[in-house]
């Protein structure tokens, strides 16, 4: 049952006096802080923190969480974000004490098994991608993006090769370009064809001897695979670039297919996604990379390594080619052990099974919306879909059709697609069902889609008409930016 | 497959209404020879009972810091976190929600961010937080970045020696690419030798990598001097008794969040607190969490200056970083509320007594002496005389201690030389073992 | 200013040049049309007093809630004057886009373009457009 007192600030529940923790009294010798530190150093009174109590805090934080949708409470097929079930055993084992309470400095004799661990993950990914070196470091799928792109240009400057440009699809993720500028390249968009696919035209007019990687998502985030990927590769090394593959739509091809048997050079893997890390309200994630053997010197140090002298797991940083390091310490790897968890509960058959499952329910959810939604490219889909809402734009005369029925659903307990992405479809609806999703839970989704499409434009431009608060003024949010409270802020 | 439903007839019944005879019919698009045609070459599945087992198998090879005594630092901090964090932090309308893309249904999440947001403000100093980045050391380059666009000079940063080596290594990593040249000073005082009409910004740490306090508001002149911008690493729970950043001229506060709430974990994840001045809003990266009201007039939250972003501005963004660390800026939000001024305050003052008593002990021993005469928070580096860190580490560890960190790996000429952390966790008990241990 | 009176950028800029002291001021702004597509304006920057402009390329931004749009010059010069307050009141632009809705002022250095249009010329863009 919702708590309607929940939002409050902390800061308006605090009040001068209270505090939510006892701590121990000192047991050395206790000195004034000013005979230890000079005045100009302190500062004289404690940071003006909110004071509340511990039985206050909980209240707080847990009616706040109340007012969000969630995998674990609701069907959430946000498009390219692999919203599928979280497992509780992975929480549970990544939170003990002999994965958790390890410092990153500890002695590696000391961590043989979370060594282990982490280099079985590196073969694992390797395995599943085709290529076989692999680097657990990047903090986040744009994070791997970037990393990857720094690898080819230390591959170019090595070989003395002055290569300039990075390339991808219109329909690409907005970090491909802004991680291509990360790394000192510039970026060139390639169209895509009305089918979807990549432009193999325009691909090769901006094919030259500055190129130096072409990006692509396949599947695409239009949830196609693009079967003139191996043309694409051929066309791209044979001009003397690389091919790099952005892994958020693995979920459709685990065992299936693999990139580096497709002519991918560079990927980036999004662990949080497609190996069920849970997306923790936006991060944390994890991005690692995988590379070729010609580009494995190049990976950010340390990696795993295991010695078969001593027959010890130890840490690997004496490539001297390596571009150094991209992230402190060794990386996210409380979402790598749970990567590892997945990855191992599922094994070879069972990874194969879910990208089955997943391209099933696509395809099943793609055969209901396509009776009233339209669906541009395609009664067949990977993992995901976009149809667009631009024929109900003339039906309704609603500005925003896409927005409009996302609100709608709402009201009927559905988290929405991703709308307004990928940019090449209008209206575009992204849906994504996962393969953790039922048969009954598709059915109920497409049938409430169907209500919406049907129901008067009025009930859905004004929606949502039952959650907390409804469409929320964002041009008054970015125009007079209020991003802290204080005391005068309401 | 544990976590998928269709039974066999319902698969079936869903391949009908597709049109399809099989599953694998739906994979057509892929052409037949770049089909991987094999099992992947991956162990074989384990049920739960059977993961569990090998988990804890691996988990026993570790040696965790509940069952020693961690004096480690250097980044990472074994702190005290109090139960609620991770009672509330475990709730799965926290933990498996993402981005909040529909603020009617992710109240909960942007109200999270807005008072992450202020609770940093407050604890910096600053006037703007944006609702978190990776880590420390990807925050730090982040911040030299920005500065970059800011100020527009983009031919040299300079960082001091004096900052954790790692996040130099990577800042280095950054600019390798972009032709920035990154100057590295020994101290301060060698500022005027490098700051010139191109330089972009200074990266400071304080409490810096060995512990030392530096003075920031001193450092802010000069910079400024010369028209840069000083950005500053600091450790957030020093912010309970040292002068805020903000109140000292800082431009750019950055900051490894670990300490507010989130364990070791091996190093990750973890929380990249980043905070400006005003005027710079709209140059800073990642999420930020804004008020507005709804059609109503209700009070409420949204992501907020989203043409800042990737998403939006693709090649011309400052940042590619497209997600914030929403569990660990929870994490932080719920310590930092909890804990409030005083226990802020107790605990930065429990950390100062402790690590200058630790200090006090081992520098009485023949064996150990200062290398600095600087004043330090909870951190200190002691030399050993005997020139055997290795020795003293590999001792340590039979008694159950984690007693330092070597520092010969990133500085030669400190070979000898061990950095020691003392948290408000250790006891007076566990600090004269470290000593007797060491001494002996 | 009369809009008819107006040359205009195909990406939308107006200009309007006099004489003043035998010099070449051009005053510049966006189009109504321009300010109509971009819906809800929520930001502006603008160049610096003293800023060398040139044209056909960007001087400034404006931005939406979820678009940016770069603003193009359509003279080369130097730039003599901003309109400091328009930030601050961005629903000036909806009111009254060609007279205190202006953006900047130019001291002129070099001929017009050839490529600006006129006033019809432009409507007739715009409707191809929309």
């Amino acid at each position: 049952m919702r708590n309607n007192h929940a939002t409050q600030l902390i800061f308006e529940l605090s009040t001068t006096g209270r505090s939510g923790v006892v701590l121990p009294q000192c047991d050395v010798p206790v000195k004034q802080a000013e005979t230890l530190i000079p005045d100009s150093l302190l500062q004289l009174a404690p940071p003006p923190l909110p004071e509340v109590t511990e039985p206050e805090v909980i209240r707080h934080f847990t009616n706040l969480s109340t007012l969000n949708m969630s995998v674990d409470t609701h069907y959430y097929p946000l498009g390219s974000c692999t919203m599928k079930y979280n497992p509780k055993r992975n929480e549970r084992i990544a939170a003990w004490d002999g994965l958790a309470q390890l410092h990153p400095y500890q002695s590696e004799a000391s961590i043989q098994g979370m060594l282990q661990l982490l280099f079985e993950l590196q073969q694992m990914l390797g395995e599943i991608s085709g290529l076989p070196a692999v680097s657990l470091q990047p903090a986040a799928g744009a994070h791997g993006e970037l990393t990857a792109l720094m690898v080819a240009a230390a591959f170019f400057r090595q070989q003395s090769q002055h290569r300039t440009k990075v390339l991808a699809p219109d329909s690409a993720h907005g970090t491909n370009p802004a991680s291509a500028r990360m790394a000192g390249f510039d970026f060139v968009t390639i169209r895509s064809q009305a089918d979807g696919r990549v432009d193999v035209q325009h691909l090769k007019e901006n094919l030259g001897d500055d190129t130096a990687v072409f990006m692509i998502t396949n599947p695409s985030t239009l949830g196609l695979f693009d079967d003139q990927v191996q043309t694409i590769a051929d066309l791209v090394h044979d001009a003397g670039g690389l091919i790099y593959l952005d892994g958020a739509n693995m979920n459709a091809i685990l065992g299936i297919t693999r990139p580096g048997d497709f002519g991918a050079d560079m990927m980036h893997f999004n662990p949080h996604k497609t190996f069920s890390g849970p997306h923790g309200g936006g991060g944390p994630g994890a991005g690692p990379i995988c590379v070729t053997e010609t580009l494995r010197s190049f990976l950010p140090c340390p990696t795993v390594a295991f010695c078969d002298e001593s027959q010890m797991y130890f840490l690997d940083d004496r490539s001297e080619a390596s571009i150094g390091r991209v992230r402190s310490f060794f990386g996210n790897v409380g979402v790598l052990v749970r990567a590892y968890c997945y990855i191992r509960t599922h094994g070879p058959d069972g990874l194969k099974r879910v990208s089955e499952t997943a391209v099933l329910n696509a395809n099943y959810l793609l055969s209901q919306v396509k009776q009233f939604l339209d669906v541009p490219h395609g009664d067949r889909c990977m993992h995901e879909f976009v149809a667009s809402a631009s024929p109900i734009k003339e039906t309704t005369g609603l500005k925003q059709p896409a927005m409009d029925i996302a609100k709608r659903l709402l009201d009927y307990g559905f988290h929405p697609p991703t709308v307004y992405f990928p940019l090449t479809v209008p209206e575009g609806l992204m849906m994504e069902p996962t393969e953790t999703e039922s048969k009954q839970t598709l059915d109920a989704f497409a049938a409430t889609l169907r209500t919406i499409a049907e129901e008067p434009a009025e009930t859905l431009r004004h929606a949502p008409h039952t959650t907390k608060i409804r469409r929320p003024d964002e041009v008054m949010a970015a125009r007079k930016p209020i991003v802290k409270w204080t005391e005068t802020a309401d | 497959m544990p976590y998928t439903y269709n039974t066999p007839a319902q698969q079936k019944e869903m391949l009908e209404e597709i049109g399809a005879r099989s599953v694998d019919e739906l994979f057509d698009s892929i052409p037949d020879n770049m089909k991987l045609g094999r099992a992947l070459q991956i162990p074989p599945a384990l049920g739960e009972l059977e993961l569990t087992s090998h988990m804890q198998e691996l988990a026993r090879q570790n040696s965790n810091i509940t069952h020693n005594t961690c004096f480690l630092g250097a980044g990472s901090y074994d702190h005290f976190i109090p139960a609620v964090v991770d009672s509330l932090a475990s709730r799965g309308e926290f933990y498996t929600s993402y981005t909040p893309y529909q603020p009617e249904v992710s109240q909960g999440n942007l109200q999270v961010m807005f008072e992450y947001q202020t609770l940093i403000c407050q604890l910096t100093g600053m006037d703007v937080s944006n609702a978190s980045l990776y880590d420390g050391g990807s925050a730090a380059v982040e911040a030299m970045l920005m500065a970059i666009s800011i100020t527009r000079r983009n031919s040299r940063v300079v960082v001091l020696e004096s900052v954790h080596p790692e996040y130099r290594q990577i800042i280095k990593t950054y600019f390798a690419t972009l032709g920035t040249e990154v100057v590295t000073v020994a101290d301060s005082a060698h500022l005027p030798n490098v700051l010139d009409e191109n330089t972009a910004a200074v990266l400071i740490q304080s409490p810096n990598f060995f512990g030392n306090i530096e003075d920031v508001a001193a450092v802010a002149e000069q910079v400024h001097a010369s028209g840069a911008l000083l950005v500053c690493s600091v450790d957030p729970i020093s912010l309970g008794l040292l002068k805020r950043p903000g109140d000292a001229g800082v431009d750019i506060v950055v900051a490894e969040g670990q300490s507010l709430g989130t364990p070791l974990l091996y190093g990750g994840p973890y929380l990249g607190i980043m905070a400006c001045r005003e005027e710079f809003v709209r140059r800073l990266p990642g999420r930020i969490a804004g008020q507005t009201v709804d059609q109503e007039g209700n009070r409420c939250w949204v992501l907020t200056l989203q043409t800042r972003e990737q998403h939006i501005r693709r090649e011309k963004a400052t940042s590619n970083i497209c997600t914030n660390q929403g569990l660990f800026a929870l994490r932080a939000a719920i310590y930092l509320s909890v804990m409030g001024p005083q226990g802020m305050r107790d605990v930065a003052d429990l950390c100062l007594q402790k690590a200058h008593y630790a200090q006090q002990q081992l520098t009485n021993l023949d064996r150990f002496e200062t290398v600095s005469d600087l004043p330090f928070f909870k951190e200190f580096v002691i030399r050993d005389k005997q020139n055997d860190v290795a020795g003293l580490l590999e001792k340590a560890e039979d008694f159950n201690l984690l007693a330092g960190v070597a520092l010969g790996r990133w500085y030669p000429e400190l070979e000898d030389c061990l950095l020691i952390a003392v948290t408000e966790k250790r006891t007076v008990h566990e600090i004269d073992q470290l000593v007797e241990v060491l001494g002996s | 200013m009369n809009a008819e009176e107006l040359l205009y950028c195909d990406t939308h800029e107006w200009v309007f040049v006099s004489e003043q002291d035998g010099q070449k001021i051009a005053t510049v702004g966006i189009s109504a049309f321009a300010v109509e597509q971009l819906t809800d304006l929520v930001y502006m920057e603008l160049p610096a007093v003293g800023a060398a402009v040139t044209a056909g390329e960007e001087f400034g931004e404006v931005e939406s809630v979820k678009a940016v749009s770069p603003l193009y010059s359509p003279v080369s010069g130097t730039v003599t004057e901003v309109n400091e307050g328009l930030p601050d009141n961005l629903d000036i632009l909806n009111t009254d886009p060609y007279e205190s809705g202006w953006i900047m002022k130019v001291n002129v250095s070099e001929e017009l373009p050839e490529s600006l249009l006129d006033h019809a010329t432009y409507q007739r863009q715009c409707g191809e457009a929309s």
